[in-house]
């Protein structure tokens, strides 16, 4: 079991709510995660299911109209919701770092590559010089694989993957905590992208970076992640051990989620179809928001209460699920009472 | 957990008939010129820079199947997608539709040869008019082919069409507009108003990409029923490798514009010839975190298509490639030994000298 020493970022009933033309949304709903030091937690969900809105909520970074509207965001035992803007903005970059879908959003077109990472780290560390931020940034972009010289590159000039790796490098070079990857490898082919989801495990190791990778992708997932934590409709449904989440899902969400992924190995089975499609978040359903698609749905319990997010029946702290075929639910108490 | 409940995606029986083949692509480039100034072309006379797209390409579509059609970006897939469908004109070579030669066809000939064929993109809100009604979307294609229709005819055939994508009752959605619709719903109509001139040839240019992964194989599952329901071929483009397994009958890999291997997708991926093709494959990530990869990954990046490498366009970054030989030969499609119709473009691991492997000479 983690001991509290061991948790690097905590998230305690973080609930986040968009304003729209049909009324206020809750994008993220009452949500709890811990990131352990040096994992890589992959964070899946289908588009729309609240796992970028997460991912930038941490960062207090705001998505669209997107607003905290409670919870508690805990760092390396300090509480990001007590910090001022300016405090915040300190620690984006330096300890917390970022890389998005599309870098090409994320570095400026015309700034070259190796200004625009000397620049951030003199931001960060103003006490280098500029010659030591720069023999650090060409060391680093070397490091993961990209010739010396094409840091005087400017990103257009570069590949997709190649400038994923610039914004790792940043990251890397601030000695950056905690990494939020949102969607890294999405926009790149296959192959670039197992060679860049080696390089994250790579730095894992080397440097312990902890990694909160979101993504749709469960391939991804299963291939580079430590812990898996799942998501459908703004909030969170399970959370455990990668082997233990792909071998025996508890959540049939995650069941389904699972078995309607292509696997492209020859023997594996034939692919599921999961019936309709998830909830619109301006009217949830009531109770488990999964229930009107769930196969296992019970009538006198599901579609009622909301289940909690918790450690099973009989399991340890380290899983997580919120399904009532896995808690007592308030009709076995009722009866038992 | 109780056991699995989960609905199963129905494994479509293919009838692929013998005979000649719905679609045949003969020696096919598509060159886009680079866009080049005045004192450019005054001193540049000769071959004037083209990004080559697509670069001597050859298959044929057989009545019945689904082709795939794979690789990643810029390997020129959806180029050869619109050469397919007369869409494009090839810079050089030759498509035939049925037997006929496609650069041969009028205007007119064309137009009316186009309701037997049609195409299926990856964005459906990009596809969907968003001021016509569903409806008007799905009948739009009839009053283009079948002009004699009545208006009572036409509604007719567009609430079938809506019956047949699964959007029921159809009444119910033939007067709303796109953007009252799901993502996945709105690629059922973009699959209903392709299909409502009842058309022979369907060219899915990723139709799934954009879907999430639970409604990804409720659309997969419909385009195989209805591939059975209307007696359709499939060119299947993708650069899902593992999507592709689920519903290819047999499967191109591209690279730089060119086919470096072909055969039926249980050869191919089973035991791919090319190494690029393996590579491709092993790279998929598949989700097993027991599952590790085994393959090498190609060193560098895609070189570009304005100046590909010489001989295999794959040998610089080829674990394999013999210096000498592969930077100097330019390899065809040949078949690989003790295989069935699989063929690949490798001049170590098939044709003549990979056959020679197989058998020393004593």
């Amino acid at each position: 079991m983690a001991t509290s020493s061991d948790i690097l970022y905590s998230v305690r009933n973080l609930t986040v709510e968009y304003e729209t033309r049909h009324g206020v949304v809750k994008g993220v709903d009452n949500v709890s995660l811990d990131i352990r030091r040096g994992e890589i937690l992959g964070l899946v969900g289908e588009s729309g299911s609240g796992k970028s809105t997460l991912g930038k909520a941490m960062m207090r970074l705001r998505n669209g109209s997107a607003r905290i509207t409670s919870g508690e965001l805990w760092f390396d035992g300090q509480n990001l919701m007590e910090l001022s803007e300016r405090q915040m903005r300190d620690l984006r970059g330096s300890r917390l770092g970022m890389v998005f879908q599309d870098p090409m959003t994320s570095l400026n077109p015309v700034q070259r590559i190796v200004e625009h990472l000397t620049e951030t780290m003199l931001t960060h560390e103003p006490e280098w010089t500029e010659e030591e931020a720069r023999a650090r940034a060409e060391e680093l972009v070397e490091r993961l694989g990209i010739r010396r010289e094409r840091v005087k590159d400017y990103p257009h000039q570069m590949s997709g993957g190649m400038r994923q790796r610039v914004m790792i490098a940043l990251a890397l070079a601030l000695n950056c905590d905690l990494v939020i990857a949102d969607e890294p490898t999405t926009s790149l082919d296959v192959i670039v992208e197992a060679k860049f989801l080696d390089l994250l495990k790579e730095l894992r190791d080397e440097f312990n970076l902890t990694i909160l990778l979101i993504t749709h992708n469960i391939g991804v997932v299963a291939e580079v992640a430590d812990r898996v934590a799942v998501m459908y409709a703004a909030k969170l449904v399970e959370i455990g051990d990668v082997n233990q989440v792909f071998e025996k899902p508890l959540h049939p969400y995650t069941e389904g989620l699972l078995k309607s992924v292509p696997n492209i190995e020859l023997d594996s089975g034939a692919l599921y179809k999961m019936e309709g499609s998830p909830p619109d978040l301006s009217s949830p359903p009531p109770g488990c928001r999964f229930h009107p698609r769930c196969p296992y749905m019970m009538e006198e319990v599901c579609p009622i209460y909301d289940p909690p997010f918790a450690p099973p029946e009989g399991a340890s702290e380290d899983t997580r699920v919120a399904c009532w075929l896995h808690h007592p639910h308030p009709q076995k108490v009722a009866i038992g009472a | 957990m109780p056991e699995s409940r989960l609905e199963q995606v129905a494994t479509p029986t293919h009838r692929i008939e013998a005979g000649p083949p719905l679609v045949e692509v003969r020696g096919v480039k598509k060159y886009f010129p680079l866009q080049s100034g005045f004192l450019a072309s005054l001193f540049n006379r000769g071959e004037q820079p083209a990004v080559r797209a697509v670069d001597g390409v050859d298959f044929e579509i057989r009545r019945g199947e689904v082709f795939g059609l794979a690789g990643e970006s810029g390997s020129g897939k959806s180029t050869v997608g619109r050469l397919v469908l007369n869409l494009l004109e090839p810079t050089e070579g030759k498509v035939f539709f049925d037997g006929m030669d496609l650069s041969q066809l009028s205007p007119d000939e064309m137009r009316r040869l186009r309701s037997r064929m049609q195409i299926i993109f990856q964005d459906p809100l990009a596809s969907l008019n968003p001021r016509m009604t569903i409806g008007q979307a799905i009948a739009h294609p009839l009053e283009i082919h079948e002009p004699n229709l009545s208006e009572g005819q036409r509604r007719k055939r567009v609430l079938e069409m809506l019956e047949a994508v699964g959007m029921n009752p159809p009444t119910n959605y033939a007067d709303k507009y796109p953007h009252q619709i799901s993502g996945g719903q709105r690629q059922r109509i973009v699959i209903a108003r392709a299909l409502v001139t009842r058309p022979e040839l369907i060219v899915a240019d990723e139709p799934i990409a954009m879907a999430d992964v639970s409604v990804r194989s409720a659309l997969l599952d419909l385009m195989m029923r209805l591939k059975d329901e209307f007696d359709l071929t499939y060119l299947f483009i993708t650069h899902d490798l593992a999507t592709a397994k689920y519903v290819c009958d047999r499967i191109a890999i591209m690279y730089l514009g060119r086919i470096v291997e072909v055969g039926p997708l249980k050869s191919v991926y089973g035991s791919p010839a090319h190494p690029y093709t393996q590579a491709l494959l092993d790279a998929v990530p598949v989700p097993d975190p027991k599952h590790r990869r085994t393959q090498p990954m190609p060193r560098g990046e895609i070189p570009s298509p304005i100046d590909p490498p010489s001989g295999c366009r794959f040998h610089p970054r080829c674990p394999i490639a013999q210096m000498g030989l592969c930077d100097v030969e330019d390899p065809q499609l040949m078949q690989v030994p003790e295989s069935d119709n699989h063929l690949a473009a490798c001049l170590l691991r098939a044709g003549p000298r990979a056959m020679g492997q197989q058998t020393p000479p004593s």
